[in-house]
């Protein structure tokens, strides 16, 4: 049976992981491919890379972790952060990353998600959406790293993503970012109920019951997760046990 | 010498890596006189079945690989370099695979997401020495859309998802895996391992 997703998350900026520095079993926790191939061995079925880079002139060089991080992992892992064109899936799957995951860029242009998919097959674009509740029941994406309210329904957004051809949805919850109360279930749900491809729900961790809570009550297909694994509070193991016990059906 | 075909679709450096660690060196290439004198092909694959097959023709590779395939030699296809050695697929038309295992390629079935993304257990139909390493209920990674469709003679493990989806296929010579072993962690490893040997004794045997 097709197995749920533990997805560690790393913020990467100038090629450093940015988060992580509590870890003391392993050497030097700012390289992207040594806390990548710790969290592979820990049991993580999938690391997803944001590249949070400020200028764009650094991107080009920064870009090089994921050439390192491809050699020394042997689990699939996705790229996202300030992708915008078709030629920076290019240079990121040629690196050697399995999926690059677009945000803002797709919602001003769409069509590089469908420039995107058919060059490369849906599998590799994942639509990466930043929701925030706006009203009762309203959620609207938001664009430019949270700042920008776009008006669109993220339920829409994600269906028209699909349609486009993102093989996979990444679903942020602003609202829940950093709060440890737990992944918005609500919202993971409406969009689990309308797309036909793989959730990953992202935002909210705190406790092993949350990952529980998005996997059963929304149904997701993954969970993404950064400083309950990077401090160390949750260990990958550990929640896989957890899961498994509880009758989640995951990788051990 | 051991070749990967380049085609020039997908990513290849990390299959070859993964192939390194197993013990298996290889060159990247597409020229027809070193594909047909290797001692073992791979034949990759990350894209669409119309755009590989095309892109092979163009080059000859299809009938280099072919003629392989007849010294007895092993010849492995990843993902949808698996689903090239079947004889039809129907992803975006109708279109001629290279025959080399008799059966077509079909899209999953609609009521389950589609890609059939994520970590699958292999379940074991036939003992080979390919899974000598392999346990049962090992998991390994799949992405794809589309599945081999046949009588499933050549079927040496299978995963499900609404089907019956061939895994590790094996005619004689010629295998594939529809997963990415490259991906698939310590098991992938694994699996790598014994083809390595294989392709080892076949070397010294010959």
């Amino acid at each position: 049976m097709l197995t749920k997703r533990i997805i560690p998350c790393l913020d990467v900026r100038n090629g450093r992981v940015v988060k992580g520095k509590k870890f003391d079993d392993i050497i030097d926790v700012e390289d992207p491919e040594i806390l990548g191939k710790y969290y592979s061995d820990m049991g993580a079925d999938e690391l997803v890379f944001y590249d949070i880079t400020a200028s764009n002139e650094k991107r080009g060089i920064s870009l090089d972790f994921v050439e390192k991080v491809a050699k020394k992992i042997n689990i699939p892992f996705c790229v996202g952060g300030g992708v915008k064109t078709i030629d920076d899936f290019v240079e990121i799957l040629r690196k050697g990353a399995d999926k690059v995951s677009v945000n803002s860029a797709a919602v001003k242009n769409p069509d590089l998600i469908k420039e995107a998919a058919e060059k490369f097959g849906n599998q590799c674009v994942v639509l990466s959406i930043d929701a925030k509740k706006t009203d009762a029941n309203i959620w609207h994406v938001f664009i430019n790293g949270g700042r920008t309210d776009t008006g669109i329904d993220v339920v829409e957004w994600a269906k028209r993503g699909c349609g486009l051809g993102a093989g996979e949805i990444v679903v942020n919850s602003i609202d829940e970012d950093g709060m440890k109360k737990g992944y918005d279930i609500e919202l993971l749900k409406r969009i689990t109920d309308i797309v036909n491809v793989p959730v990953i729900a992202s935002g909210g961790a705190g406790e092993m019951k949350h990952f529980y809570d998005a996997l059963k009550e929304a149904d997701v297909d993954g969970v993404l997760a950064a400083s309950v694994f990077h401090y160390k509070e949750i260990s990958i193991k550990e929640l896989k046990d957890y899961l498994k016990n509880k009758g989640i059906e995951v990788r051990i | 010498m051991n070749v990967i075909v380049d085609y020039g679709l997908g990513n290849i450096n990390s299959v070859q890596t993964a192939l390194k660690i197993a013990g298996i060196d290889t060159v990247i290439t597409d020229e027809i006189e070193k594909i047909i004198n290797a001692d073992f092909v791979l034949l990759p694959g990350v894209g669409a079945f119309r755009d590989a097959i095309s892109l092979l023709k163009e080059k000859g590779l299809d009938i280099a690989i072919k003629k392989f395939a007849d010294t007895g030699k092993p010849l492995v296809g990843i993902c949808l370099g698996m689903q090239l050695l079947y004889d039809k697929s129907y992803e975006y038309g109708e279109y001629e695979g290279l025959g080399l295992i008799s059966g077509e390629i079909v899209k999953l079935e609609k009521e389950k997401k589609i890609p059939h993304m994520g970590w699958n257990n292999l379940i074991i139909k036939k003992e080979d020495t390919l899974l000598k390493y392999i346990k049962p209920d090992d998991y390994v990674y799949f992405v794809h859309s589309y599945y081999a469709k046949s009588s499933n003679d050549e079927m040496l493990a299978y995963t499900e998802y609404g089907e019956i989806i061939p895994a590790i296929v094996r005619n004689k010579n010629v295998i594939g895996f529809q997963f990415h072993p490259e991906k698939s962690g310590q098991v992938g490893a694994n699996l790598l391992k014994a083809l390595g040997e294989m392709i080892n004794d076949y070397i010294s045997s010959n």
